[in-house]
């Protein structure tokens, strides 16, 4: 029973979070998007008290059932393992914890968060780890099952689905999904848990608390025979049958041994009480909160402190060249990240915003300093101003909640006008479509000789006034090079 | 003239009996109750209305192919669309055995490759059994700067070209192709007779490779006048106008009223050939409105059917040109002139409403020509115009947030334009370098279109209409 349960909500946690990333109509953000507010990791860098309290709350009572059914990298993890026993069962078995490892790992964990190294911080979030895996791969193929009913719904007169653009955002990115994905499916695979309880941040600082956890499974010593079932079936490796005892630290509360073992030996039930002395062990109990309390406050609290041709028929279509991407020696990030600072210290590059972004504007970077988190550039669209998705949908604060408003006023990079590639010199027509479409009218035509009103027009931009939004450098009819781009700035100002 | 009564109209069907049709034969029962079907013209060739070229007495079928608008495929072996000349060919068969007789092609036509097909088709059939018509369309040239000598060397090579094309070595009509454009008569000074042009066309005349010598005309009405000055000179055999019942009276951009033009053709008894009968299509689906008004007065009728009986009922008109893309056009103009049935003073005066209150919309008076294409940086203009026009007459085109139906009708233009036209074809893309206006045959100002179309788009976008 306790099983189903967990496997239905895990179930459900799964498809919920996967939906966030490969729904490209924002719908889905509506009704799920708090699943990803609550994950661990994101909600420490957000400063998201509320959330660290309940989470924490959450394995004191219960133990980690965060790993087994909010985490959808366990949740992934298990869906193999689950795999793996088809094949061969009763394949696990008890091994010792790895506790050097496990804290060398938060330790370092921590280090990066507090010194601003992102890209470790991103390889190493757990739930980010799933959110490249699902952007990368699942989105792609949702896009293109979209766009096959998109076909559909065409040739029906339908607009139900809409066809959208399926590109490849960002090449390393895509290589670190694949091999998250291979190497710790083959892991789960073949011994269940084992990125949970050796690698995992989130899962040693929870392990760390669940061990003091007011329900957990008890294996009852009278009615135990030591057949070791359990901990052939344990995919936490935590089960040491022999002695029978359990690695609360370790276990992510799957109910799987409770209907493995034969002689119903095994339950969920209160901290054991063959413990003498009830008040003593409640003592630790607070205590050991209490402590962990203290050290997550002094972990965020680090972490605030840090963040303060010519025509001769008729009929036919010219071919477009592809826009290519201009060296910007400051990259752009979204409006609401605020700086690339804040960006850089509180992203775990979960990629829920490149998933989310309409316009084909953010992407993971390649720039190691900010590996695999988002960078907007803009051959394929711009930053729109009707649109806040990114910042909608970001659970980290990398990038925090803007409204169009706002938005419209926020200056996160300029435009820079290159005349060689300018049509109105080039190619001696008229133009000014980036002084059209300028947002806020940072742009105006003027002739390009200075007393001849005759002359070419050529574009002058107000950097004052200028938003960095990309409309003129994705309007610009020059390719593949725009005659106009933007180059981004390191802190977003109010304009 | 401009003011032309029901009684007037009546009068002008009863005058100029010489271009009178023939084989007005009065077969009613167009509906078969054996077969429950409606049966289109498969009775036979004889039900085709004919009219009578006064030169040479031949008999034009009122159904004129227009081979403008020929179906396209993919290309097999590389890139871009070629014609899909399978398909053609069943056209042509068709139309022939159905007792179509006019063909008419340009040079430019299709991206150049309309003459060529159109020849492969024809040239299957006995050369007697259809007339040929194509143009000289040296307006490219010119525009590009061409004159004098040069301009007369292309010019004819472009005529040769033509024959060569089409497998014959005669052309039944030839015409000087849409003169009226760019600066009006001094362009067509440059095109055709400062360089002696006119000169060699006529003696082709003579010498009977041309039978007919015509022009087709839009635009600059001053263009229209001069030619029509000199027919005492050069005696033009036809010429081809644009007339529908939208611009009969209410002619968009530069173009002139058709009631003028086909009345000054009449006066001379020079016989009309009419283009843009559908104005591209836009006359064969109007507004819901308007098509419930067409169909409750003919509800088995298509809505084109209309259009090709108003331009079909004036005597003067030797053929209407549809350029048919597809078979259920084919037949169903074939249905409509099978025979002509002419319209009433009443259907008259209902049609004359109907352009009326077309007027009243916004739409882009395109008919999709494609004289305008390509555009060197790509913009898609007629699927532009073709999906905005088509909102409109769909109902999704919402002038305000408040609308009832605003969240539906946004999404359907939204997502609709994204599907007619891919995004980086999209007005957003256009400069407004305005290298394609001069082409325009309706002088549709087309950067100022496409900047409206985009205005309208941004505010649907931002969601500020």
């Amino acid at each position: 029973m306790l099983k189903k349960t967990r496997q239905i909500l895990a179930v459900i946690s799964i498809l919920m979070v996967t939906l966030l990333f490969v729904d490209f109509t924002g719908t889905a953000h509506a009704w799920f998007g708090w699943i990803a507010k609550i994950q661990f990791l994101p909600a420490v860098l957000a400063l998201n008290v509320m959330v660290i309290v309940a989470l924490i709350v959450l394995t004191l009572l219960f133990g980690r059932v965060y790993c087994s059914v909010i985490c959808p990298l366990g949740i992934m993890q298990d869906g193999f393992g689950w795999l793996g026993r088809k094949s061969k069962r009763n394949r696990y078995s008890y091994s010792r914890p790895k506790n050097i490892l496990r804290y060398t790992m938060l330790g370092l964990m921590v280090i990066a968060i507090i010194a601003g190294i992102g890209f470790f911080v991103a390889f190493l979030a757990p739930y980010s780890a799933y959110g490249r895996i699902a952007q990368s791969l699942a989105a792609p193929l949702w896009a293109w099952i979209n766009n096959l009913l998109a076909r559909w719904a065409e040739a029906h007169e339908s607009y139900t689905f809409y066809s959208v653009d399926v590109w490849l955002k960002g090449g390393i990115t895509l290589a670190v999904a694949v091999i998250t994905l291979v190497i710790l499916g083959f892991l789960a695979w073949q011994n269940g848990r084992t990125y949970c309880n050796t690698i995992c941040p989130v899962g040693t600082v929870l392990g760390f608390f669940s061990r003091f956890s007011l329900l957990r499974p008890v294996i009852d010593t009278s009615k135990c025979n030591g057949c070791g079932l359990c901990a052939r079936n344990c995919k936490s490796a935590c089960i040491n049958s022999k002695m029978h005892e359990i690695d609360y630290s370790r276990c992510v509360t799957c109910f799987d041994c409770i209907g493995k073992c034969r002689q119903g030996a095994i339950s969920y039930s209160f901290r054991r009480p063959a413990k003498k002395v009830v008040g003593e062990a409640k003592d630790v109990e607070v205590d050991g909160s209490r402590r962990s309390f203290l050290s997550v406050t002094a972990v965020t609290a680090t972490l605030a402190a840090s963040h303060a041709q010519k025509k001769t028929v008729d009929g036919g279509l010219a071919a477009i060249t592809d826009k290519k991407i201009p060296t910007r020696k400051t990259r752009i990030v979204p409006p609401g990240a605020q700086s690339i600072k804040n960006l850089s210290s509180h992203c775990t590059a979960c990629q829920l915003c490149v998933a989310a972004c309409p316009n084909g504007v953010l992407r993971p970077s390649t720039d190691i300093s900010g590996l695999m988190q988002p960078e907007a550039s803009y051959e394929r669209g711009y930053c729109r101003p009707e649109c806040t998705r990114c910042s909608d949908v970001c659970p980290a604060g990398a990038i925090l909640p803007i409204t169009t408003a706002e938005k419209s006023s926020t200056q996160i990079g300029h435009a820079v006008w290159v005349k060689d590639n300018c049509v109105p010199l080039t190619d001696g027509v008229e133009c000014g479509n980036c002084a059209r479409h300028c947002p806020v009218g940072a742009i105006t035509m003027v002739p390009s000789v200075a007393d001849d009103e005759n002359s070419p027009k050529i574009p002058v931009v107000d950097t004052e006034r200028c938003i960095g939004c990309g409309a003129c450098e994705n309007l610009c009819p020059s390719r593949p090079f725009s005659a106009i781009y933007v180059e981004g700035h390191e802190r977003h100002r109010n304009v | 003239m401009k003011n032309m009564n029901r009684r007037d109209f009546l009068k002008k069907i009863g005058i100029g009996t010489s271009l009178a049709g023939v084989a007005l034969a009065g077969c009613d029962s167009r509906n078969n109750k054996v077969t429950g079907n409606r049966t289109t013209s498969d009775s036979g060739e004889g039900n085709m209305t004919y009219r009578i070229n006064p030169k040479t007495g031949e008999k034009v079928s009122i159904l004129g192919y227009g081979c403008m608008r020929w179906p396209m495929m993919p290309n097999p072996d590389g890139e871009g669309e070629i014609i899909d000349q399978e398909a053609v060919n069943e056209l042509v068969d068709y139309a022939i055995e159905h007792g179509v007789n006019y063909f008419d092609t340009a040079p430019p036509y299709v991206r150049g490759l309309s003459e060529e097909a159109t020849g492969i088709a024809l040239s299957r059939h006995p050369r007697e059994s259809y007339f040929l018509a194509t143009k000289m369309s040296n307006q490219n040239f010119a525009h590009s700067g061409m004159a004098g000598k040069e301009l007369y060397d292309a010019s004819v090579a472009m005529y040769r070209n033509s024959l060569d094309k089409l497998k014959t070595d005669y052309l039944d009509y030839y015409l000087l192709h849409n003169v009226g454009g760019e600066t009006g008569v001094p362009f067509l000074r440059q095109r055709f007779f400062d360089n002696g042009l006119l000169d060699f066309l006529m003696k082709e005349r003579e010498e009977g490779r041309i039978r007919n010598l015509g022009f087709s005309y839009h635009g600059d009405v001053k263009v229209f006048d001069y030619l029509l000055s000199l027919h005492d000179e050069i005696h033009w055999d036809f010429v081809q106008i644009q007339l529908n019942y939208v611009d009969y009276r209410h002619a968009s951009g530069a173009n002139f009223n058709a009631e003028y033009l086909y009345g000054e053709l009449e006066k001379r008894n020079i016989p009309a050939v009419i283009m843009e009968p559908l104005l591209g299509g836009r006359l064969a689906s109007l507004t819901e409105h308007l098509n419930g008004k067409l169909k409750q007065r003919e509800p088995e009728e298509s809505i084109a059917s209309w259009a090709f009986r108003f331009s079909g009922t004036f005597p003067g008109v030797l053929t209407v040109l549809s350029g048919m893309t597809y078979m259920e056009h084919l037949q169903d103009n074939l249905h409509t002139y099978s025979p002509l049935r002419p319209l009433t003073d009443d259907d008259f005066d209902m049609l004359e409403e109907t352009a009326v209150e077309m007027t009243n919309y916004p739409s882009v008076p395109c008919t999709a020509c494609e004289y305008c294409m390509p555009c060197p940086y790509g913009i898609d203009i007629p699927r532009i115009f073709a999906h905005y026009n088509k909102c409109i007459n769909e109902g999704n085109f919402p002038v305000s947030r408040q609308n009832e139906d605003y969240r539906r009708a946004r999404k359907a233009f939204l997502v609709g334009y994204d599907r007619s036209v891919p995004r980086l074809r999209q007005a957003s893309h256009c400069i407004g370098c305005n290298q394609c206006a001069p082409h325009c045959p309706q002088t549709i100002d087309i950067p100022a279109q496409m900047q409206r179309i985009d205005n309208y788009v941004e505010k649907l976008k931002q969601n500020t209409l």
